[in-house]
């Protein structure tokens, strides 16, 4: 891996022309749309993206406008791992042959967290057993909001949506989110990641190794949702950072298996007063404000302690405890 | 096609989308407006960097940056996220 010597400045980042065009319809406050403007300035070259239905799926191809300066394929809902195999496995065919002149050409395929966690799944553990040359990036706005904010199994324990609505009987959604992170890096992936827009700088980096990385990658993006999460559009990016700040979401990745905490996670390990109740992330989201009525206290508690019994297998599987 | 009769009409080829979505503005969906205060903006490019939509740039030759009201959404992420706090929100 050279990325270790690819140093970049917010100038630099600015300056590289976007893939991602403005003019796309996500709602204002929209972080996914920051994550993908992001992912492409970390582009190295040629690249094709396919992307599954979701969000950004919509609102970037309403037809006849594209926001891609790039190719680009829309594929169903549960197939953009397998569109990136046929891509890349075209591609490698189409050079052996001579027809295309390009010396590498990476291969992205973006999925939301409904076309990850739940539907798009089996794809994505088929294209990761062949081992085809892609970089699978899931924004995970934690509920299928494109289609009205239904509970996926990426949303988290508590959260409203409209399938599992919070009221007197039953709080929020019942299950907890699966980790699909440590399942992927049960498919022995070489490179395997989660990072945070706030960190952006982390996550432009994670992109290239991810696409310098010969073989499947898999790149996990928290990308809140202002309508979905029913919270301020102007604190999107805010969480981005509490999520993070909370141990909620930490960073890290995980080369050949072996877990590293990327710093922003890496500084709370070392300074574990820093780390924030999980309240000050839930505070503030729609989706999160019946956790702060009396009757239910023992619910936020126990966001509480899943958040910090997951925290503490990280700290293990990273051999920081 | 068999029929001499010509009862269909031709239509662009469909799923390709041709167009580039700039020429689609999205600017007139806000009700705040972003308003920089210039004194105190260090140019640190956070804005830029942050913004969903694209419409804050970095222009190299003017060694400043540029807000593009055409694409502004009005979502308040560059005032929320300004670390000096230079970005002000104003309602329309």
């Amino acid at each position: 891996m050279t990325t270790q010597e690819w140093k970049f400045t917010a100038k630099e980042i600015a300056n590289k022309p976007d893939l991602f065009l403005p003019g796309h319809r996500a709602c204002a406050g929209c972080v996914p749309a920051t994550v993908l403007k992001l992912v492409m300035k970390a582009t190295r070259g040629p690249t094709i993206v396919t992307e599954a239905t979701g969000c950004m799926e919509v609102v970037s191809s309403i037809y006849p406008y594209t926001s891609w300066a790039t190719p680009w394929l829309h594929t169903a809902f549960e197939t953009a791992a397998a569109n990136a195999s046929g891509i890349e496995a075209a591609l490698k065919i189409m050079k052996k042959k001579g027809r295309i002149s390009q010396e590498h050409v990476d291969v992205i395929a973006i999925a939301g967290d409904g076309g990850t966690f739940d539907i798009g799944f089996q794809a994505l553990s088929g294209a990761v057993e062949r081992g085809h040359d892609f970089l699978f990036l899931l924004y995970d706005n934690e509920a299928y909001m494109n289609t009205g904010i239904q509970r996926s199994s990426g949303t988290p324990h508590g959260a409203a949506t409209t399938t599992s609505p919070a009221g007197s009987s039953v709080p929020g959604k019942l299950e907890y989110k699966k980790p699909l992170a440590d399942i992927m890096i049960a498919h022995n992936m070489e490179y395997v990641a989660t990072a945070s827009p706030y960190y952006w700088r982390d996550l432009i980096t994670k992109v290239r190794k991810g696409l310098e990385v010969e073989g499947p990658a898999f790149l996990h993006v928290f990308a809140p949702c202002p309508r979905g999460w029913r919270s301020n559009p102007a604190k999107s990016i805010e969480y981005s950072k509490l999520a993070v700040e909370t141990c909620v979401f930490p960073i890290w990745e995980a080369v050949n298996g072996n877990y590293k905490l990327s710093s922003p996670s890496k500084l709370l390990s070392l300074a574990p007063q820093k780390k924030k109740p999980v309240s000050d992330y839930l505070k503030g989201q729609g989706r999160f404000r019946h956790m702060f009525k009396p009757e239910n206290k023992a619910l936020l508690d126990e966001v509480q302690n899943i958040t910090d019994k997951r925290w503490k297998q990280l700290l293990k599987k990273c051999n920081l405890s | 096609m068999t029929s001499k009769n010509k009862n269909w009409k031709e239509i662009a080829p469909a799923g390709v989308c041709s167009k580039s979505s700039k020429s689609f503005l999205t600017g007139d969906w806000k009700t705040y407006t972003p308003i920089r205060d210039v004194k105190k903006c260090v140019r640190c490019l956070t804005c830029v960097i942050f913004c969903p939509d694209g419409a804050i740039n970095w222009v190299p030759d003017k060694k400043d940056i540029e807000f593009d009201m055409s694409y502004c959404k009005g979502c308040g992420i560059c005032a929320n996220e300004c670390p000096t706090k230079a970005i002000t929100m104003k309602l329309e």
